[in-house]
């Protein structure tokens, strides 16, 4: 649990005049499950957009899993093994659930287009690896019974589980979800956190932003407080919780 | 003569045109981000119907002077080429609003398909001179040639595109049409009569289109039912060159493309001896277009498409 | 159709036989079979170039405007080369290139056009990528018309004559050839050609579409963001759709050039590449069957036009009222905006697109939930 898996520094992002992040730096170690909260505007989603390559930083500098990240391509990232979800589900609408995760999968295969239309032994062994692949992601995140459904056919929470599901495709050392939870009922809270505790459990590094602070308390080994584009409190949720600075900024100024 | 400055001002002239058609395009474009392909057509329906009236009257044997004539002529256009505008967008783009993009893009095609061979079975297939009535006298400025024409041209473009800007930036019909380019949906909400101000964008567009029409005609001697395609095409680009959706772009678009091409063709021959002559003045806007938009993908104008998650 | 056919190996049988003898029925039915049969052989030329361009607009969504310059690149090549135009200045290995090795050249220098293109471009979003197209079609149409100096290149607006036919295992396919007691004229055999390449790129088409590689093409065209951020290289896989629909294009314009005996600028117009859009828009997007159709019907129904509306014209008004060719243009400007109308999806939609455009109301009610739910959640 001591590993570090993922290093960032001095990472600064400006848009125009609004100073996004000013010297943002954290580490994420291998198999914990990394919180990242703070008030609305704070920065949060920037920062998960810098580490899934989807913002190039200004400054800084950015390692994952001994790669050096710094300003790479979203799909460099994905390949040095971080994976993510959107804030807004971003699945691709009208295809079907199993070619969502089948699509997760692009990165780890090799077909090409002569193989692809010759259709090699080679091609046909990895076609079937890859739906056989996505029919049991499917099963793990619990909706296998809707894979020949379009994407935008599914309901809600299922189009979170099928998002996670095409991240987990990408084989991610580290999967990065932004508001998961968001819309969800607390039962449907409660499976995801299953879900998630059962992803970790599995080997994967999880990263989370979430805006339900209890479900953050209660999942996340440990938290990052972003405020203004600054990191202002770093910790397990027990420091983070009575930490002045984070009452102040976050929780308000009077604690409960 | 003094050849930059000779073809400096043929380059404002013709760019001025190109920047009145590029407003169309761009106005459009920024309310429902569609290329309005028969916009071109507009502009050449706008040219026939003046030189028609133009003939007409002249055939009465109205004795006009020929400025008035052609004032006429052009008043008589633009009502035309405004209710074709209108109804353009009532019959093949409205249905379409919540069509997958390419759908308006094709029925745009086929209206301006239509639009030339009507244009054609009603004035034939020659060109059609444009009657001579304007004064052909020509003014030296520093060695260069200029006519009434093209500072007429160049004061009525220039005229009409403040008058747009006045009309955007100021009045409440300019502010409606700013509120629906940013965001349709909200702008409705907040009680704005979407479909009033699409028919207004084109109707606008299309009566500047008419104008152009109508000096492509007169400063080239001749109008034909193909001639909207080619002014279409180098309008929409330089629309796209100042960065589409963007007034000033537009403007500053077309005037640049005019210019552009004419000092690129004046010069490109004598430098080359005349092997790459004024034959290739139509690559200059596409060449010209294709640098711009690899170094500033989104125009010289037009804002910078933030990078969004 | 594919689908249908595939279970029904009966249906496709028929389909088959009735492609292979059509060339015959239509010389026993028709006293001027010939012309409609070459007619039908440009059909099949425009279903080629319609598949091609149907994997850059329907499978990766990127709108081309300028496919018509790698059918040009193409045509100019095969031209160039087995032509006198530039016979004496040709070392000889390069000229009239075996069969396969020209068409192979063909689609390899489109596809290399298609790079060279799409590698600045292609980061430029849809309407943008629209007029880049579009300029550069232009600019090899302009080169094509004026490359006859300072060197005569392309023999400018005259165009290269004197085009040989293709060769194939020493039959000269512009010469007839008897077979089985018939005479298979350069029509026939050009049909039969064409319709073989027909035959490959639909099968392409379809093993690309299940394919790893159509499934990034699509995703591409959901969602372009997502697709990156799924470690899609977006890129490479977009310039990848482009070279390979310019390719196809090449080889099309290759065989337009034998076919055709002589090419002029004139034939690489714009307008061009405006119809064999429409083909794939008019049809259905993405889908093989709808662009086939497409394509026969923008480029059948101005031939037919051409029959009907003349005689139509004697027949109710007694003299020519107007000029025909003019009508006939009209008439399918209209029907364009009236299947588009009608049908915004195409005539044959692929289901995908289908289910985009006509969502069930159980659908809607579900988005309707989301958009509201996306609504509450737009606050970060």
């Amino acid at each position: 649990m001591t590993d570090v898996l993922l290093k960032i520094s001095g990472i600064n992002k400006r848009f125009g005049g609004l100073h996004a992040l000013s010297d943002v730096g954290l580490t994420i170690k291998q198999g914990e499950i990394y919180g990242l909260i703070g008030p609305n505007g704070a920065g949060k989603t920037t920062l998960f957009n810098v580490l899934t390559g989807l913002y190039q930083p200004d400054e800084g500098e950015f390692t994952f899993n001994g790669k050096d990240l710094f300003r790479k391509k979203p799909n460099v990232v994905v390949e040095a093994g971080i994976a993510r979800t959107f804030q807004n589900i971003r699945l691709f609408a009208n295809m079907s659930a199993l070619e969502n995760v089948m699509v997760g999968q692009h990165v780890r295969s090799v077909t090409g287009v002569f193989g692809a239309i010759l259709r090699t032994p080679k091609a046909r062994a990895e076609e079937a690896a890859i739906t056989a692949k996505a029919e049991a992601l499917l099963a793990y995140v619990g909706i296998a019974d809707r894979a020949q459904e379009l994407a935008r056919n599914l309901s809600y929470g299922d189009q979170r589980r099928l998002e996670i599901a095409r991240a987990l495709a990408t084989n991610p050392t580290l999967l990065a979800l932004d508001e998961p939870a968001a819309g969800m009922n607390p039962k449907e809270t409660d499976d995801l956190k299953k879900l998630m505790e059962k992803i970790r459990a599995d080997g994967v590094t999880i990263l989370l932003i979430e805006h339900d602070v209890k479900l953050m308390m209660g999942l996340c080994d440990r938290i990052a407080v972003l405020d203004y584009g600054k990191k202002i409190a770093e910790g397990v949720p027990e420091e983070v919780k009575s930490n002045p600075r984070v009452i102040e900024a976050y929780l308000g100024v009077a604690p409960e | 003569m003094d050849i930059f400055l000779q073809q400096l001002i043929n380059g404002l002239v013709v760019g001025s045109i190109y920047a009145l058609i590029a407003l169309g395009y761009t106005m459009v474009y920024g309310i429902m981000q569609l290329i309005n392909f028969a916009h071109g057509e507009i502009v050449m329906i706008g040219a026939m119907v003046t030189i028609t009236c133009i003939n007409l009257l002249l055939g009465m044997g109205v004795q006009m002077p020929g400025p008035v004539l052609l004032l006429v002529g052009l008043l008589m256009a633009i009502p035309v080429s405004m209710f074709l505008g209108f109804a353009i967008e009532k019959v093949a783009y409205q249905p379409l609003r919540k069509a997958p993009r390419l759908a308006p893009l094709i029925t745009a095609i086929g209206v301006s398909i239509v639009l030339q061979q009507v244009a054609m079975l009603i004035w034939g297939r020659n060109y059609r001179p444009f009657p001579s009535i304007l004064p052909t006298e020509v003014h030296i400025i520093g060695g260069a040639a200029i006519t009434d024409l093209q500072i007429a041209i160049i004061v009525l473009a220039l005229l009409l595109m403040g008058g747009l800007f006045y009309l955007i930036e100021k009045t409440k019909l300019g502010r409606a049409m700013r509120a629906t380019s940013q965001n349709p949906e909200v702008a409705k909400l907040m009680g704005v009569n979407v479909n009033h101000i699409i028919s207004m964008t084109f109707i606008i567009g299309s009566a500047l289109g008419a104008v152009a029409g109508v000096m492509v005609a007169a400063n080239y001697d001749q109008a034909h039912a193909y001639m909207g395609f080619m002014i279409g095409l180098k309008a929409f680009t330089a629309a796209v060159l100042g960065g589409i959706g963007n007034i000033g772009g537009a403007v500053l678009g077309g005037i640049l493309l005019g210019i552009i091409e004419s000092l690129g063709s004046g010069y490109l021959g004598d430098l080359t001896g005349g092997v790459l002559g004024s034959h290739y003045k139509d690559i200059f806007a596409f060449v010209v277009l294709i640098i711009v938009l690899v170094f500033r993908p989104s125009g010289l104008m037009g804002e910078r498409v933030a990078e969004r998650a | 159709m594919h689908e249908t056919m595939k279970k029904n190996p009966l249906l496709l049988a028929i389909f088959a036989t009735f492609v292979m003898v059509l060339p015959w029925v239509l010389g026993g039915f028709f006293e001027n079979g010939n012309s409609w049969l070459r007619a039908v052989d440009f059909a099949l030329l425009y279903i080629l170039l319609a598949l091609g361009l149907n994997i850059v607009v329907g499978y990766a969504g990127l709108l081309d405007l300028g496919y018509i310059a790698f059918y040009a690149v193409g045509a100019y090549l095969y031209a160039l080369l087995n032509s006198p135009h530039l016979a004496e200045v040709l070392p000889a290995w390069l000229s009239h290139p075996p069969f396969l090795v020209m068409m192979v050249l063909a689609a390899i220098v489109a596809g290399v056009f298609g790079v060279l293109l799409g590698s600045p471009t292609l980061k430029l979003r849809g309407d943008y990528l629209a007029i880049v197209t579009l300029g550069f079609g232009e600019i090899i149409r302009i080169f094509m018309n004026n490359l006859d100096r300072p060197v005569n290149i392309t023999n400018g607006p005259q165009g290269i004559n004197h085009i040989d036919a293709v060769q194939i295992a020493g039959y000269d396919f512009g010469r007839p050839i008897e077979f089985l007691g018939l005479t298979f004229e350069k029509i026939h055999l050009y049909y039969y050609l064409i319709l073989a390449f027909c035959a490959l790129i639909i099968f392409v088409s379809m093993r690309l579409q299940n394919s790893r590689i159509g499934r990034a093409w699509v995703a591409i065209r959901e969602d372009e963001i997502a697709a990156n951020a799924m470690g899609i290289n977006t890129r490479n896989v977009k310039l990848l759709a482009f070279a390979m629909g310019a390719s196809f294009g090449g080889v099309s314009g290759a065989l337009f050039a034998s076919f055709q005996g002589f090419v002029s600028p004139e034939s690489f117009v714009l307008m061009e590449s405006v119809m064999v859009l429409c083909m794939v828009v008019l049809g259905g997007m993405g889908n093989i069957p709808g662009v086939i159709l497409g394509a026969i019907i923008v480029s059948i129904t101005p031939e037919l036009l051409r029959d009907i509306i003349n005689p139509l014209q004697m027949a109710i008004a007694g003299k020519r009222v107007v000029d025909p060719e003019n009508l006939r243009m009209l008439v399918f400007g209209l029907a364009m905006i009236i299947i588009m109308l009608v049908r915004p999806e195409g005539l044959w939609p692929s289901k995908r697109r289908r289910a985009e455009l006509h969502p069930k109301t159980k659908e809607i009610a579900l988005q309707e939930k989301d958009s509201l739910q996306d609504a509450e959640r737009n606050h970060d």
